[in-house]
């Protein structure tokens, strides 16, 4: 009805106030914010939070299911799995943290200059993006730790560059559009200099897409992170990792002893909505362009 | 310009996407550990013999030559040796496809047809409890790790229940596989009338299958959801509705008709999905598919397998998304007809 | 006077938006008898549209009818239960919708779709709903009609699309014609031919109009009365020859004075202001803002649609005879 789309906007209030108003409206987004704060938090002070030693075994009570005194069981060596979730959600967070970052800044980096610059250097860059978009994301993820190694970088820099090609025709496709306005074309002929440009015209207009993308990516890094650890391609012992933890769980299924498989998961679950739902909400309130996609 | 010019179009966009591919197969070749001049030349070989058959190989070659070699060696389906089982990469996947094939058309079998559905029915009904509740489903959908879904199947089903075969292989020890025709197990049995083949093969496929199919079937869902929402705004339905039409003509008749055709371009999406779905799956139900064997030659360092799985599945995937672009174009008039 | 075809009393429609209550129509009273074609004009955001949805029982969440009654044909639409009123959509009631492009569905062919409203609404089996659509084609003067009935719509002009649409609306033969500002998009010639058309196509089968419309120098040329709003609210209503020669209301008075004339090429800005929101309406007249005229009761009180001649109604205090 575009009589009451025409109505309402006619009195947009204050940006920021209806911004905030309007997110804290989306309750599920609202409390996913809220989730993702209590888990950053956790995995941050984890020595301080973690109820125990997450390598300390307790003897008297290995396999011992969730109870009181271990709130979500013990493993096989009677170490405290509650504890060991919220160490191993340092390495899930850093490592899908920076490998998001990185892809990030490389991603807007090699998008402006290729939408800037245009020419052999454009074409180079947007062939190399199709190319790693070719491959599904996961399987190259696989591919890269497959033939570079998994240390903690390696498993980041598999995880961040299946994760470029998106950051890249976001910018350009920006980069593109704000070279084609009016006000950038004006701003040249009266001589800033060319990063000013950039800057001032392109960064507006990218960082919230940007931000709603990195959001979701979250999510995915943390999940494929998850995958590759649990097919033993990514993080391994002595090092934890909620999916290597889930597929040391998995080895116990046999015993019963099912809190082990699914505890490091639910771990995996929860974070993973919580990064896709503030990402939706987030998309819904700064991207209308991007809404239902 | 009509549908011949788009196919055209379509097929010339191809090349640059499957030389990039090729190129992105060979880095990765190039990096995997281990030297396939040593498979090749055997475990007890000399280092003369060795160096010999590096030259052979044009390992010595700069880069760009050796990537020729590998694109002329791949033309010719020569995938290379695996180290651990001694043959040639494409036949251990040739005998691997059909399992693959299996699991991923059962699949897509769930996911589309519950997923299609539950889409419809959440535009439909939007903002309902039906709408709410196919929603918090298909985000959960997309947020569960596979291996996690089929260990939790696993742990209900096998374990508390004791409803499904233990999650290892396709058939129940003791049983010969029907004689192969398709390479599905379900067909083939339901072909040969081997009742307890069939009946194996079901349950032994279901699990896993229902593992890769929900994690599908969340994407398709949204995306149904979200394109019907759309259509169902559009000036079109809007125009039916004010014509009287009757509802279910307006729905299925304008809307979905309408809907259905965007959610053919998740295919693609879907495919990749189901492909990297797999490699899990396989591994978490032991089934003795490609993407298992892919993740075991990893544990023994055998390099070979993991980067054709890698670049096969890229090729697939190239495939794929050029049969459902050329889908897209057969079932919209706009661009059939130009 | 005969007994009007089509009666709109006291309508009400709000939007429940983001922030706050929205009402689109307020207190509408319309009145349109057989054969007649009135003219509805405002600007963009008026509320016409959305009058033409109430009409058609279109109106959905977050939108709602508030109050009010629209009676057609006797019976009152709003208290209609949906299935009866499907029968009068398309049958009793058709609609030219603004854009006719993406009004047509894109995956059928334009025959296929004036002839599924023949087989529903009046049942025809489907080869003489094919038949009959090829004619309904050829009435609103498509050539090659068969050919053009197996095509679908981007294979046609934006002018044979609006062609299409009329024939879609009058195939059923309605006794009432929405028209929701059937030349947008249309080049100045096209669009003088399709007001002709639907002009001469109402004259003959004898359906009234209702010409929603920006545009009140298409009214003057096809309209018998008009009816101008303003924010949700009918402000005139008037024969045509009356509203032209002598408007009354402020705002009627600048829609007149802006209307483009061969002598004055371009339209310059006509009425100061943009339509109020109606977020927060004034309790007083909703163009008080705008009217040069306004005094403190303007603000304060709202004036009625009261008669100042016979079948002239305005609402303006400055026009209400001093008591």
């Amino acid at each position: 009805m575009e009589a009451a789309a025409d109505i309402a906007e006619a009195a947009p209030p204050a940006r920021g106030a209806r911004f905030w108003r309007r997110l804290r409206r989306n309750r599920l987004s609202f409390a996913a914010l809220w989730v993702l704060a209590a888990i950053a938090l956790a995995a941050l002070l984890a020595p301080w939070v973690a109820p125990f030693d997450p390598n300390l075994p307790d003897p008297e009570a290995p396999l011992a299911p969730p109870g009181w005194r271990h709130l979500l069981g013990t493993d096989l060596y009677g170490r405290d799995q509650l504890s060991r979730i919220i160490h191993a959600g340092r390495v899930n967070l850093l490592i899908a943290g920076g490998a998001t970052l990185g892809a990030l800044v490389l991603g807007a980096v090699l998008g402006a200059v290729a939408g800037y610059r245009g020419g052999w250097l454009d074409q180079v860059v947007m062939r190399a993006t199709d190319s790693i978009m070719a491959f599904p994301a996961f399987v190259l993820a696989m591919g890269i730790t497959a033939a570079i190694g998994n240390s903690l970088l390696n498993v980041a820099i598999a995880i961040g560059v299946t994760q470029v090609p998106s950051y890249v025709r976001l910018v350009r496709g920006e980069m593109l559009r704000v070279r084609e306005m009016e006000y950038a074309e004006a701003a040249r002929t009266v001589g800033n200099p060319d990063r000013r440009i950039v800057l001032v015209h392109l960064l507006p207009n990218c960082i919230p897409p940007l931000i709603v993308q990195a959001t979701l990516a979250m999510g995915y890094a943390i999940l494929t992170l998850a995958a590759l650890s649990y097919l033993g391609l990514g993080i391994r012992p002595p090092q934890s990792e909620w999916g290597q933890m889930t597929a040391e769980g998995a080895s116990e299924i046999v015993t019963g002893a099912w809190w082990l498989f699914l505890f490091p998961g639910l771990a995996i679950v929860v974070t993973v909505l919580a990064f896709n739902l503030l990402g939706d909400a987030l998309r819904d309130l700064l991207d209308p362009r991007m809404r239902g996609l | 310009m009509g549908f011949g010019g788009f196919l055209l179009r379509r097929l010339a966009l191809t090349v640059p996407t499957l030389f990039g591919v090729t190129v992105v197969g060979f880095l990765l070749a190039y990096m995997l550990p281990g030297n396939p001049a040593l498979v090749k030349a055997g475990p007890f070989a000399t280092p003369d013999f060795v160096a010999e058959v590096e030259r052979q190989m044009g390992l010595d070659q700069p880069l760009p030559v050796q990537y020729l070699r590998y694109l002329g060696a791949l033309l010719q389906g020569d995938l290379g040796l695996s180290s651990s089982t001694g043959r040639p990469v494409l036949a251990d996947f040739a005998q691997r496809l059909p399992a693959t094939l299996e699991l991923t058309l059962a699949a897509l079998l769930i996911a589309i047809g519950i997923g299609v559905p539950l889409g419809v029915l959440s535009a439909i009904h939007r903002d309902t409890l039906l709408d709410h509740a196919g929603r918090v489903l298909s985000v959960a959908g997309v947020a569960m790790p596979s291996f996690w879904t089929g260990l939790l199947l696993i742990y209900v089903f096998f374990y508390l229940l004791d409803l499904a075969p233990a999650p290892l292989g396709r058939l129940a020890p003791g049983l010969q596989p029907p004689a192969a025709v398709t390479g599905l197990y379900v067909v083939d049995s339901a072909l040969a009338g081997d009742w307890p083949a069939l009946r194996s093969a079901l349950q032994h496929l279901a699990l896993p299958a229902a593992t890769l199919g929900i994690a599908v079937m969340a994407p398709v869902a949204r995306m149904v959801r979200a394109t019907m929402l759309e259509t169902l705004q559009s000036d079109f339905v809007k125009a039916a509705w004010g014509a009287g039409l009757p509802p279910r003509r307006v729905i299925y008749g304008d809307a979905l008709r309408n809907a259905l055709i965007p959610v053919v371009t998740i295919l693609g999406v879907v495919f990749g999905f189901l492909m990297a779905g797999n490699a899990v799956v396989e591994s978490v139900f032991a089934w003795p598919g490609i993407g298992n064997y892919a993740v075991t030659s990893l544990m023994t360092k055998d390099a070979g397998p993991i980067q054709s799985f890698v670049l096969f599945v890229a090729l697939m995937y190239v495939v794929v998304n050029l049969a459902v672009d050329l889908l897209y174009g057969l079932i919209d008039p706009r661009i059939r007809l130009g | 006077m005969t007994a009007p075809l089509l009666e709109i009393e006291d309508l009400a429609v709000r939007f429940d938006t983001e922030d706050g209550p929205v009402e689109a129509v307020d207190g509408l009273g319309l009145r349109l008898a057989p054969g007649e074609i009135l003219g509805l004009v405002g600007e963009s955001g008026s509320g016409k549209s959305v009058t033409a949805y109430a009409v058609l029982g279109l109106v959905r969440p977050p939108g709602r009818v508030l109050r009010g009654s629209i009676r057609f044909e006797g019976r009152d639409l709003l208290a209609l239960p949906e299935a009866e009123l499907r029968r009068v959509r398309g049958a009793g009631i058709g609609m030219v919708w603004q854009s006719p492009r993406t009004a047509l569905n894109p995956v059928l062919t334009v025959g296929h779709q004036i002839a599924r409203l023949l087989r529903h609404h009046r049942g025809l089996p489907p080869r003489a709903a094919r038949e009959r659509a090829v004619e309904m084609l050829r009435l609103v003067g498509i050539p090659e009609p068969e050919r053009r009935a197996r095509q679908y719509a981007h294979q046609l002009s934006g002018g044979m699309c609006q062609r299409v649409m009329i024939a879609m609306a009058l195939a059923t033969q309605p006794r009432l014609l929405l028209a929701d500002e059937p030349t947008t998009g249309l080049d100045v010639l096209v669009a003088a031919r399709i007001m002709e058309l639907l002009k001469d196509l109402g004259r003959r089968t004898g359906a009234a109009i209702l010409l929603i419309t920006h545009d009140l120098g298409t009214v003057a040329e096809s309209c018998d009365r008009v009816a101008v709003m303003h924010a949700g609210q009918l402000v005139e209503t008037a024969p045509v020859r009356t509203l032209f020669r002598d408007p009354v209301h402020p705002y009627t008075r600048a829609l007149v004075a802006a209307i483009p004339r061969v002598d004055r090429e371009v339209a310059l800005e006509p009425i100061p202001g943009a339509v109020p929101s109606l977020l927060h309406a004034p309790p007083g007249c909703r163009y008080a803002a705008r009217c040069a005229l306004a005094t403190g009761r303007c603000r304060q009180e709202r004036p009625a649609l009261l008669p100042i001649a016979p079948d002239h109604q305005v609402a303006c205090f400055a026009a209400e005879p001093v008591a």
